[in-house]
């Protein structure tokens, strides 16, 4: 007997018991499509993260005003400014050679209208540097530089998401939106970096420093300074010069005791991306262990197609089946099932991973479609061998006189 | 040339110490080719077990048994299966036709577990339900057969694979009259083509087609006669063939 006539009583077998066979096959489905959704699902979420902290620049540092409640920091009462001539410092040769910019850094949460039309977003009020140190281009228009600044003239770049609610499909660049009272001129429309989640990164503007001081925040604190570092290799030393200028700067000599956090992003992004991917890892157990389910739902289905059929398999015997014989054809019946299961699984996880899953776009990764896809043959395999050793292992005899 | 079924001293014992029941005693029978023997007893009088025993369904106890030449005893389960498959072939009493598949594939079986080819296989099979005279019910599955029609396509199915044995345990138990002479005469013509036949049955008038009927008392042979010399009825068949 070769393997296509065991296939062949395989498959028959199956097909005797649709609506049985269609459960089983569902259990393995759900497990391997789960695994693949879900290992997508993580990795999208790793890689728009990912991007996203990416999109802002890769080799900067972000210093901000303050301590953000780190131990001990209540002792300090004496809390300097992060100013503009902190800035200023920074981008020194002699002390500072690593740092390419240094922009200082206000926003205020403002509301913008044009035509009736408002909306909610926060402007950033900063120097041309910025844009490229945050990795921000423009799509159209251009962006404002240096002597804008110098004049406080109120021109202003917007997000994409800022074009979309205010000004819908109408060219934005050149017309005037009002920002808290205040007149803006648009003179650019950033690319858009998308939105991860809940957070959009389209949903901003830039104005000049200057700009906003005067007419939104004031002229308190910076709220940061962003920092951008010769080259991603420079990280480091960067860093270190940004402590000593600003220690130098603000009298510290406690390095516990600083008014100031340095942010540093490549560290962040190696910090988020441990956490999501473990997050994968997370989701990718959780959908091994339904995919586990699904192979002792075919242990479970095959028993009880073993002991329904015991009559047969006697039948089978006394007309000269071989144990071999019968022994394939159950684990053919059993492996047919969760291929059956495999392929349609995939097939589902393909469709399902074309949609975004709570802003998350899931990226399929190769690897866990053939790993779910292999496990669940192997799951026929393995789970339905018991079952289908125990059918061929059944006495002729005994299993003829079983009703 | 050695008989079909050679049984010497045969007994089975079923279970240990004071529920021990013994089914046969010590049975000596042969069976030459082209004999027609019915196998006669009330139920407990083992004829189940000797029919299990010549089937090599179930092990003797004790005793010497060969089959067409070959000594069973000492086969193990997957030489018993080649036995069973390609010197046996099975009638039953509840027809034991595989469910939900049609009679041609139920009477292909035993040539596929023989590693026939399709296409002969085939052949072969729709050969032995022309000849069981159920030409257009060869798609037909079990449960679209009436009982005597199933009994014909497990006839079928026995005789396919060209058996040195035929074995029926109660043919027409299950059946009403007139399907019942419909498979015996199935059995009589078996027999004219020469065929070695034994039939289990606790009916006089089924066991009285046969040439020879044994008897079975508390698991010995108790009686041992012939209704006709031995082979009348062939030579009878193969002279009308000739004339």
């Amino acid at each position: 007997m070769n393997l296509f006539e065991t296939l062949r009583i395989g498959l028959r077998g199956i097909g005797a018991n649709r609506l049985r066979s269609g459960l089983t096959v569902l259990g393995i489905l759900i497990g391997v499509a789960a695994v693949i959704i879900l290992v997508a699902v993580g990795s999208g979420t790793t890689q728009s993260v990912t991007a996203n902290l990416e999109s802002l620049g890769t080799n900067t540092l972000t210093v901000r005003h303050g301590t953000f409640g780190r131990p001990g920091s209540e002792a300090r009462t004496q809390f300097k400014d992060l100013t503009v001539a902190d800035a200023k410092a920074l981008m020194n040769v002699d002390v500072a050679p690593d740092v390419k910019s240094a922009s200082p850094v206000v926003s205020a949460q403002s509301t913008c209208s044009y035509e009736g039309t408002t909306h909610d977003t926060a402007i950033t009020g900063t120097w041309p540097s910025y844009f490229e140190a945050s990795n921000s281009k423009v799509s159209s228009g251009s962006y404002f530089v240096n002597d804008d600044v110098l004049n406080a003239r109120r021109n202003i770049v917007i997000g994409q998401t800022v074009v979309d609610e205010l000004f819908g499909t109408v060219d934005p660049i050149g017309k005037q939106i009002v920002c808290d009272d205040t007149p803006f001129t648009v003179v650019g429309v950033l690319e858009s970096k998308g939105s991860s989640g809940f957070n959009d990164a389209d949903d901003t503007a830039i104005a000049p420093l200057t700009t906003v001081q005067n007419h939104l925040t004031g002229y308190g604190s910076m709220d940061s300074v962003l920092v951008q570092s010769a080259s991603s290799e420079v990280m480091d030393a960067a860093q270190s010069e940004v402590y000593a200028v600003l220690d130098q700067r603000h009298s510290i000599a406690d390095s516990t005791s600083r008014d100031y956090q340095v942010l540093n992003q490549a560290t962040l992004l190696s910090a988020v991306e441990e956490t999501t991917q473990l997050l994968t890892v997370l989701l990718g157990a959780v959908a091994a262990i339904s995919l586990l389910v699904g192979g002792i739902g075919i242990t479970n289905i095959m028993l009880v197609t073993v002991t329904e059929r015991t009559r047969e398999i006697g039948i089978r015997k006394a007309i000269g089946a071989s144990k071999g014989a019968i022994l394939g054809q159950f684990l053919v019946e059993a492996t047919v099932l969760s291929v059956i299961g495999g392929v349609a699984g995939v097939l589902l996880a393909l469709v399902v991973t074309r949609f975004d899953v709570m802003g998350i776009t899931p990226v399929i990764i190769p690897a866990s479609v053939v790993a779910a896809f292999g496990v669940s043959v192997a799951i026929g395999l393995f789970f339905g061998s018991y079952p289908a050793n125990r059918a061929a292992s059944l006495r002729p005899i005994e299993a003829l006189r079983h009703e | 040339m050695s008989p079909v079924i050679s049984l010497t001293g045969i007994t089975k014992v079923y279970g240990m110490g004071e529920t021990t029941v013994h089914a046969l005693r010590g049975v000596d029978l042969t069976v030459e080719r082209g004999d027609y023997v019915a196998i006669m007893g009330a139920s407990g009088s083992g004829k189940s077990t000797l029919m299990n025993i010549i089937g090599a369904l179930d092990n003797a106890s004790d005793g010497h048994y060969e089959l067409d030449g070959i000594s069973i005893d000492s086969l193990d389960e997957s030489a018993l299966s080649i036995v069973r498959n390609r010197k046996i072939g099975f009638i039953f009493q509840s027809f034991n036709l595989i469910p939900r598949t049609s009679a041609l594939a139920n009477v292909e079986l035993p040539l596929l577990y023989r590693g026939v080819g399709r296409r002969e296989r085939t052949a072969r099979a729709k050969a032995a339900l022309s000849a069981v005279g159920l030409d257009g019910r060869m798609d037909h599955e079990p449960n679209e057969l009436s009982g005597g029609q199933q009994q014909r396509v497990a006839v079928a199915r026995a005789l396919v694979a060209e058996p040195s044995l035929l074995l029926a345990d109660e043919p027409t138990g299950n059946l009403d009259s007139h399907s019942t002479a419909d498979v015996l005469d199935l059995m009589d013509q078996m027999h004219a083509e020469g065929r070695t036949i034994v039939m289990i049955t606790h009916e006089d008038d089924v066991a009285a087609r046969a040439d020879r009927i044994i008897t079975l008392v508390d698991g010995l042979m108790a009686d041992d006669r012939w209704n006709r010399p031995r082979g009348e009825r062939r030579m009878a068949a193969t002279e009308a063939g000739l004339s």
